[in-house]
């Protein structure tokens, strides 16, 4: 099936982004609505092309868009298409409809910047950008869009670049990415050069023909490009450092839609996964060690952004280990995907809402008791809470459940070990949400007298309560009736046997629960029971101290590649002094050495010349009175 | 007579001549070196044309003596204007392109 539509879903927003640019100030007064319509118009137009896919049956449900012959040499062809399938829309709806949600927001809470149409004008482009990354029908359509959400990112995360600090955070997620999108593009090389092909039904198609080894290499660029992307072990450092941005943006893009598009690439790519196991398991063990890596960090964290940060990472590394788990978990991995993308966003507009009534404060030590003064803010980021910690109804509990679940029952030493770091995860992650929720709503206040909370205008609300509605909603929705799975089943094509179950689903669960309560229990008795310190105290263990620098990791990457490299760029200055330099100016200075010795023989004296002349003349008759001699 | 005389005689004027031009600074001697060093070789043509027993050489004489008649007055004319502007005649105080 082709549909002329497709085009439309990314040039709304990217028409928008390009007039609010263009147009300068003339449009700060319109261009927020603009935007905002645009990235409504785009999700319209997605929920018609949903409608129309459900009207169709499952095997026939994907359709094309053929724009332009992009690359054409030789055998190698490559056209600018856009395919949806029933992966992408759940991405189409989740990126425009979570993204039109955040530019209401945005409205509301970029109100008193001056640069707000600028903000407007970067939102629209991300949306363009990520319906590029989730629409292209190649592994290089794919890149366009990668490397684009990585631009609106950095743009985003640097959008008050005035603060040396926030522009270093953009510099430095920009770098964590390229790392990535090296990977990427090895990755695409890798596939031409065993393949012939990039287009993701051409690799599929001829998959099976390849060596597991170059398959393995594939699989491994990939992951890299994912761990750079979604700020996965090792690459996971700069997204602690994203939240410099507004709060709007660390809901969209660093919460919501692009770091998870790693998850997207690999579930995209299930089929070489499926035939590289080593890559795959690869991927299941940097899932569990983020999922863990990122709820550590969380615990220590009192900048209410950079623990919801960390809780992404943490998160996100639930999903990975979800499409590292194959076929099986494909699904699972996609629907945790979707469910977090409601209640994280949910709960970074939810913060942004506390920062928004405390003039800026992000410290959770300054908050407390808020939840009478902030009711709707307190109840939609309780909602996101109940979610993400997993207690059922909620979404997060049939989303990573069913992952921990998956876990478990690959069976051996690696199904419990996986699972048991799934399920410690649950437990830290329940610590420290509980944690944050504490700190902020519950207990006395510790704010300022200055501090005057209050609860956000309507239109910061709204958007906050349609998501915790989606974090309530969409858990049950996803599940009943097994729907996304069967739904996403034409694209990750689950194995049709079944595994024989290490553990009931329902003991799962409940084993989940107990964790869950215990985390909530320790973290209640640790900051709801005893009051909390305004200053974060300084006589705490080792192990606090190292989860508050963020595990070491950017120690480690300063020690290892930072002044490593910067000692090899002194080095390189210093070569290109001596050698490139050197020979540049020892050319020069033999030039002028030579021409300032023959310019003593320019004496100006009529004389000289006339000696020089007679001498050229002797030279001239004895030449050929030896020539012919 | 031997012919070859002449041509010492040739040699002799050129040789005095080049040495003049080289080593005199007064404008007007040096001039007169030049000339000198002309007609050194207009002996030597005509010398050639005796020893050949053809009028080439003379021809060629004629020629430099007009070619020698012309420089002299482009060079006189010179000459005397640098000696008005500069109330000097020596060449080395005329190095202006020197500079």
């Amino acid at each position: 099936m082709t549909s002329n539509l497709l085009v439309y879903l990314i040039a709304l927003p990217l028409f928008g982004s390009a007039i609010l640019m263009l147009a300068g100030r003339r449009s700060d007064k319109w261009g927020h609505l603009f935007a905002t319509a645009l990235s409504a118009s785009s999700f319209g137009v997605g929920l018609y092309l949903f409608s129309q896919m459900l009207s169709r049956s499952g095997g026939n449900r994907a359709v094309t868009q053929n724009l332009f012959s992009w690359i054409s040499v030789g055998t190698f062809q490559v056209n600018a298409g856009l395919m949806l399938d029933q992966l992408s829309i759940c991405f189409v709806l989740l990126i425009t409809g979570v993204g039109t949600l955040i530019h209401i927001y945005s409205i509301a809470y970029m109100s008193h910047d001056l640069d707000r149409r600028r903000f407007f004008s970067y939102l629209n482009f991300f949306i363009a950008a990520m319906l590029l990354l989730v629409l292209g029908d190649s592994y290089l359509n794919l890149y366009v869009g990668w490397e684009g959400v990585g631009l609106a990112s950095y743009l985003l995360i640097g959008f008050w670049n005035q603060k040396p600090t926030y522009a270093t955070a953009a510099k430095k997620a920009f770098v964590a990415n390229r790392v990535g999108d090296l990977g990427l593009s090895l990755a695409i090389m890798i596939s031409f050069a065993t393949l012939g092909t990039v287009s993701f039904a051409g690799v599929k198609a001829h998959a099976g023909q390849a060596s597991t080894a170059s398959l393995t290499a594939i699989g491994i660029m990939l992951l890299v490009a994912a761990t750079g992307k979604s700020a996965q072990f090792p690459l996971q450092a700069w997204l602690g450092d994203a939240m410099a941005g507004p709060t709007p943006v660390s809901a969209l893009i660093h919460a919501a839609t692009m770091v998870t598009a790693g998850v997207y690439l690999i579930v995209r790519s299930n089929f070489i996964f499926d035939a590289a196991p080593t890559a795959q398991l690869l991927v299941a063990i940097i899932g569990a060690i983020t999922l863990l890596f990122g709820a550590v960090i969380g615990m220590a964290k009192d900048d209410i952004k950079k623990a919801l940060a960390a809780s992404t990472m943490s998160q996100i590394g639930y999903m990975i280990l979800g499409a590292g788990l194959g076929p099986v978990g494909y699904a699972f991995a996609i629907m945790h995907l979707l469910t977090h993308g409601f209640f994280k966003a949910g709960m970074f507009l939810g913060a942004g809402s506390v920062m928004h009534g405390m003039d800026d404060e992000v410290n959770m030590r300054r908050y407390g008791g808020l939840r009478k003064f902030m009711p709707i803010t307190f109840a939609t980021f309780g909602l996101g809470y109940l979610a993400i910690i997993g207690v059922p109804p909620f979404a997060g509990f049939y989303s990573k459940d069913k992952i921990i679940e998956v876990a478990f029952n690959m069976g051996g030493i690696k199904g419990v070990t996986l699972g048991g770091a799934a399920m410690l995860g649950a437990a830290i992650t329940a610590f420290y949400m509980t944690r944050v929720v504490v700190m902020t709503f519950a207990g006395n206040k510790r704010w300022d007298e200055k501090a005057h909370p209050h609860e956000s205008p309507a239109m910061m609300w709204i958007p906050m309560v349609l998501l915790a509605v989606g974090s309530v909603a969409s858990g049950f929705i996803f599940t009943h009736g097994n729907s996304l799975v069967n739904w996403l089943a034409p694209v990750v094509a689950p194995n049709p046997e079944h595994h024989s179950e290490m553990l009931k689903p329902a003991v799962v669960s409940i084993m989940a629960l107990v964790a869950v309560l215990i985390g909530i229990g320790i973290a209640i008795m640790k900051y709801l029971r005893k009051d909390v310190p305004v200053v974060a105290p300084e006589n705490v263990s080792i192990f606090t101290k190292i989860a508050r620098r963020d595990l070491l990791q950017d120690d480690f990457n300063e020690a290892v590649f930072m002044r490593p490299g910067q000692k090899l760029t002194q080095g390189l200055v210093v070569a290109d002094k001596a050698l490139i330099d050197g020979a540049v100016r020892g050319v020069a200075r033999m030039t002028v050495g030579t021409g300032s010795t023959l310019r003593n023989t320019q004496t100006g004296f009529v004389r000289s010349y006339a000696m020089w002349i007679l001498l050229g003349a002797i030279g001239l008759i004895a030449a050929i009175w030896v020539v012919t001699l | 007579m031997n012919p070859a005389n002449y041509l010492y005689v040739a040699a002799l004027l050129f040789t005095i001549g080049a040495i003049g031009v080289v080593v005199r600074r007064n404008a007007i001697v040096v001039f007169m070196c030049i000339e000198l060093m002309l007609n050194a070789a207009n002996l030597a043509f005509v010398t050639f044309a005796r020893i050949n027993g053809n009028l080439d050489g003379q021809v060629m004489a004629f020629f430099t003596m007009v070619v020698a008649a012309c420089e002299v007055v482009v060079g006189l004319a010179i000459i005397v204007t640098i000696y008005r502007s500069r109330r000097s005649a020596s060449v080395d105080d005329a190095s202006l392109l020197k500079r």
